[in-house]
């Protein structure tokens, strides 16, 4: 016994200096934008979350295909509606080689519902977490929730002590400016650590060496994220060999990189639709000219949504690369259909007659707020519109600048018209409404409220029969599509480019996974 | 400068610049580009039918045209468009209307500044003089592009951003203008301070002549060709500037371009395959530029052959 | 040093409310008040300031509105880098600016020196953003021989990155460093060319050729080394100018300097960063001035005589 130990021990120090020594490689990952804060629970933020996948991990997880398995619980079951219990691997050590048991996981949970959290409403189902032993974590919930797990795989799982130790019981206060330590360190349980942070210059992936898992390629010992701001600039070091991976690849130069001979581009349909948002609640537009609230009127949005030629966006803007869309989900979501997904006709002698039946054949004067380093080519489709509402007399005025300023402005409530794109991480219907439609949701900046839909989303939230649920779902949808309370644009197709031998699967909510990668 | 020369000076003035404008053909070449460039841009309306700058006027298909005389071109869109659909060619002229704008009057605002401190630092002397020259000093120190960042860094802090599209322009010739004056402010004090000394400013200011007739009836035209020279390569300096920080992003909106933001819309499209529109803007800028220091060039060395 | 102090110290407090830019809408008077109250903004103005003289003697600025750190971090990670590239394109500037100067100024009237003089001419035409552009294209892209952005592999000694230790490194300083330099070297030439011009017509150097001295020996060591100063002078002014250009070069290059920095935070409007970049660019403005006199000193033994029968 205790020689096969010892043998098992010498074995693998062999083969993990072996391995190291013989096939050091690294991935020289690149994209836009930067991670916002290595908390992971402080912003709710595509790039952030792709960064802190690499190096925490969540009780159940989302694999290659999209499908809810299990990550750091290894089974769970729900005892009654409202009780479920998690079983917890035993052979996870976090990567400062302390062991994972299911203190950390109830510590996380609840850091993650604590007030400068910005997953609080994420998991407000959640009333309450317990250990049961070392290995059992109890969930209870305040009402049935269907989409549980799905919630949960974004919920990362940090220790307790290194937490308390460093003073970041809570998470950072992201709104606040906060600076604390979890917000530039990390230390989770998952294949990679950080060991250098040098926020929009470089971080430096590590492979954990303490990573419970198995990585594809055992060669793949390090990832470098080197973001460029600038498309032309990140293409460039793509072609000179600089960079491995661009995750955000310009549309307009996957011909370029496609024909270079050491290169190759892969395409998929993003989760994510990118739409406009109209305040119809306001009385007063804050950036009008008319005195009132042109928005207010269904109408108006209609002749908006009518004189938007989502086709000429598709074939000029994006290259081809996007789905126009009829609603803000994509196929794979629960409650998505093709029916529901058709968009009103691209018609601007119908739009000109909307908007003078609804007093104002002159047109308004409205300013669009945009991103401009956030979705696919988001300012230029905003340009684009810019133009073809100017057709039907609406004189918009684009004002795009950089998303972390874009969204705390839109959540301060200073948008009349404005951009946005919404994936959906749980992959069901719920995560749209409960953020986007609901009265008073987070997200919902344009003041939609229809009791109909709010009624609908309690059935969705507390719902087990999946029929009526279901049901319930279609029917929301419905009502927003026919009071068009957002006007859809289309879905986005992302185009990963890499250089031939790196292989980097890609997926449709563009994290990458570097566990999965290798280099050949 | 003594006297005598100074009278030389003045009664071949008319004939020597006339002269050598005549026998340098690189002045000749440089003064006609610039003429060419400058009655096109602020032409532009009679000249081409497009309207860059009213979104409703395009038509997104037409983006990305190239050339007309390549394979997919449009004789209508002579040197192509760019990625909202418009003509290329009327783009560069507004554009290059706005950056002429905004260097003539960064120039000027800053000739007048300049030239105003230097007279009358010259003129009165004192700690006036003093502390005007210790702020050319210290100005001259920083440079044009920084100053500008940091007076449009402030400019939108302090107006409000519905403002800021607006009030864009006018910020960005105060920033620009405002690191070009001690030039002007050094020249100018330094002629004052031969000319203040001469028997004509001590008899005209016995017999009561005001200061202000004396510094500018007097003393002005004495300055007007090293202020020239000055000027010009100023203004060269000035709309590289401009496209610098529009470049950079923080000049002009894109909703009204100049040169600058065209090469930096455009530089997205360099590796696709649509050069012509970062190609085109920048050649013009640079052909700009480049004829507007060869006149400032061949005027430094007729007009002024002392000044460095 | 203490005005540019003040500028930014009003910049900091006066640009916008702080507590605007820190807080969210919900943030209720009181919550507002009692920020105010522990950042110390109801003290008088002249504590207030007295304490910023303080802190950014210390290095410390405040914390980032758009990174969320501590600015004196970000300050001394972008530092290295952004001096590195300035340094090395000061001594590309000067060294060939030098050179193509004198012969031009030797050489009144030749072909080459007509082309140096109308290269040099566009290449002050040439705003440096397109240069960047035009280098990345034909060397990264095209050519594919050098890096088109960052700083390669760096080196940590002590607080200090460099990237002069890693052929990676150091290609990855080319490109950025001749981009930058070549704004300067055409002003240097010109300067050289016009110092040596003057200098060559002077008595002494008349002389010198009636004694016999070799023609070489005329041109560098008796003109050239007088031609110096004002070249020194002048390049010690630009190693401003060149920190300012940074920002443009830094920017095409993605150089993570702090031209880098100051160019995202004018964009975001974020004071703190601004304001402690200010105070650095003040502090190196002052130093170069410094260091410009004492070699003065050095070079022009005019002035050490003056100076000493001053002193004496």
């Amino acid at each position: 016994m205790k020689f096969n130990n010892l043998l098992k021990i010498l074995l693998t120090v062999l083969f993990v200096f072996a391995s190291t020594q013989t096939f050091a490689k690294t991935i020289k990952w690149s994209m836009q934008g930067d991670s916002l804060t290595l908390d992971p629970h402080a912003q709710n933020e595509g790039p952030t979350t792709q960064v802190s996948r690499q190096v925490y991990e969540a009780l159940v997880t989302r694999g290659l295909d999209m499908s809810i398995g299990p990550q750091l619980a290894t089974k769970w079951k729900a005892v009654d509606p409202n009780t479920w219990y998690f079983f917890l691997r035993e052979d996870v050590k976090f990567s400062n080689g302390q062991k994972m048991t299911s203190e950390d996981v109830v510590f996380s949970i609840l850091r993650a519902k604590q007030p400068t959290s910005d997953f609080k409403e994420y998991i407000s189902t959640i009333s309450g977490v317990k250990a049961i032993d070392a290995y059992t974590v109890q969930i209870k919930t305040s009402k049935p929730n269907p989409i549980l797990l799905n919630q949960l795989s974004n919920i990362f799982i940090m220790s307790k002590k290194w937490c308390h130790d460093n003073f970041a019981i809570v998470p950072q206060n992201w709104d606040a400016s906060q600076e604390t330590f979890s917000a530039v360190n990390a230390m989770g349980t998952g294949p990679f650590k950080i060991t250098l942070r040098e926020p929009n210059t470089k971080t430096v992936f590590k492979k954990n060496s303490k990573w419970w898992g198995e990585m594809k390629d055992k060669s793949v010992t390090e990832i470098h994220l080197l973001p460029i701001k600038n498309a032309a600039t990140r293409v460039a070091a793509l072609l000179s060999g600089e960079i491995d991976l661009v995750t955000d690849a310009p549309v307009q130069d996957l011909a370029r990189i496609g024909s270079s001979s050491g290169h190759k581009v892969e395409s998929t349909p993003q989760m994510r639709t990118i739409f406009l948002g109209m305040d119809q609640a306001a009385d007063k537009l804050r950036t009008g000219n008319t005195g009132d609230n042109p928005f207010k009127k269904k109408e108006v949005r209609q002749a908006l949504y009518q004189a938007i030629d989502i086709e000429a966006i598709k074939k000029k803007v994006m290259r081809g690369l996007s789905e126009p869309a009829g609603i803000i989900t994509f196929p794979g979501v629960t409650g998505y259909t093709t029916e529901l997904d058709k968009r009103l006709p691209y018609d601007v002698g119908a739009a000109k007659k909307l908007l003078a039946d609804a007093g104002y054949p002159n047109g308004f004067e409205v300013e669009l707020r945009c991103p401009n380093d956030r979705y696919v080519n988001d300012e230029a489709i905003c340009t684009a519109v810019v133009g073809m509402l100017g057709k039907i007399g609406v004189k918009v005025n684009l004002f795009a600048q950089t998303k972390s300023k874009h969204f705390k402005e839109l959540k301060d409530n200073q948008g009349d018209f404005y951009m946005l794109g919404w994936g959906v991480p749980t992959l069901d219907s719920h995560y749209v409404f409960h953020y986007l439609y609901e009265t008073g949701a987070s997200w919902n900046k344009v003041n939609f409220s229809n009791a109909d839909v709010d009624a609908a989303i309690r059935v969705m939230e507390g719902e087990v029969d999946l029929d009526k649920r279901n049901a319930a779902i279609a029917n929301a949808w419905k009502i927003v599509r026919d009071n068009i309370a957002y006007l859809p644009l289309h879905h986005q197709v992302i185009s990963w480019a890499s250089k031939s031998n790196v292989d980097v699967p890609i997926r449709p909510n563009n994290e990458p996974l570097f566990r999965f990668s290798s280099i050949n | 400068m003594d006297n005598k020369k100074l009278n030389v000076w003045d009664r071949i003035r008319d004939s020597d610049i006339y002269f050598s404008f005549i026998k340098s053909p690189t002045a000749i070449a440089s003064a006609i580009i610039l003429f060419i460039i400058l009655f096109c841009s602020f032409f532009v309306e009679f000249i081409t039918p497009y309207n860059p700058f009213d979104p409703s006027s395009l038509s997104l298909m037409d983006a990305f045209t190239p050339p007309s005389w390549t394979e997919d071109g449009v004789a209508k869109f002579i040197i192509g468009t760019d990625g909202q659909g418009r003509d290329m060619l009327s783009t560069i002229l507004y554009g290059s209307r706005i950056s002429l704008i905004v260097g003539f009057s960064a120039i000027i605002f800053s000739l007048v500044l300049g030239v105003g401190l230097g007279l009358t630092a010259g003129y009165f002397g004192g700690k006036y003089e003093m502390i005007v020259m210790r702020l050319t000093d210290v100005q001259l120190t920083v440079p044009s592009i920084l100053m500008a960042l940091l007076v449009d860094g402030i400019a939108r802090g302090i107006i409000s951003r519905e403002m800021h599209d607006e009030m864009a322009i006018y910020v960005l010739i105060f920033a620009i203008g405002i690191s070009e004056w001690p030039q002007f402010a050094r020249v100018s004090r330094a002629a004052t301070l031969v000319e203040k000394n001469k028997d004509y400013v001590s008899a005209s200011t016995i017999i009561g002549v005001s200061n202000f007739i004396i510094m500018f009836k007097h003393i002005l035209p004495n300055i007007t060709r090293p202020v020239l020279v000055i000027g010009t390569i100023g203004l060269a300096l000035a709309i590289l500037a401009e496209s610098t920080l529009s470049f950079l992003g923080v000049g002009v909106p894109p909703t009204t371009p100049s040169l600058g933001t065209l090469i930096r819309l455009g530089n997205d499209f360099l590796f696709s395959g649509e050069w012509w529109i970062t190609f085109f803007p920048a050649i013009f800028l640079v052909i700009l530029a480049f004829s507007i220091n060869l006149l400032g060039d061949w005027m430094r060395d007729t007009l002024n052959p002392k000044l460095n | 040093m203490l005005v540019v102090a003040f500028v930014s110290f009003s910049l900091f407090n006066f640009v916008g409310d702080p507590i605007n830019n820190m807080v969210g809408e919900e943030t209720s008077d009181e919550e507002r008040a009692e920020l105010r109250e522990t950042l110390g903004l109801t003290d008088p103005i002249h504590i207030q300031f007295s304490r910023f003289i303080v802190n950014a003697t210390k290095g410390e600025f405040g914390i980032s509105y758009q990174l969320r750190r501590p600015v004196s971090e970000l300050i001394s990670e972008r530092l290295p880098a952004t001096i590195e590239l300035v340094l090395i394109s000061a001594l590309i500037a000067l060294i060939s600016g030098t050179l193509l100067g004198v012969y031009t100024g030797i050489n009144r009237r030749g072909f080459l020196s007509d082309a140096i003089l109308a290269i040099s001419l566009l290449g002050v035409s040439l705003p440096t953003f397109v240069i960047g552009i035009l280098f990345i294209y034909l060397f990264s892209v095209i050519l594919g021989v050098l890096p088109s952005f960052g700083r390669g592999e760096v080196v940590n000694i002590g607080y200090w990155s460099t990237g002069f230790l890693t052929s990676s490194g150091l290609k990855a300083i080319i490109l950025p460093a001749v981009t930058l330099s070549l704004f300067q070297m055409t002003y240097i030439i010109r300067l050289v060319r016009a110092e040596m011009m003057e200098i060559l017509q002077t008595d002494y150097i008349k002389f010198a050729r009636a004694r016999g001295i070799k023609e070489k020996s005329i041109h560098y060591k008796h003109a050239l080394k007088n031609g110096l100063i004002p070249v020194i002078t002048i390049a010690g002014i630009n190693i401003g100018t060149l920190i300012a250009f940074s920002i443009i070069t830094e920017t095409v290059f993605q150089w993570p300097g702090m031209g880098f920095l100051f160019i995202q935070a004018v964009q975001f409007v974020d004071i703190p960063i601004m304001s402690a970049y200010l105070v650095f660019i003040a502090f190196v403005f002052v130093m170069i001035n410094f260091i410009v006199d004492i070699l003065y000193y050095f070079i022009d033994p005019r002035i050490r005589v003056k100076a000493e029968s001053a002193s004496g």
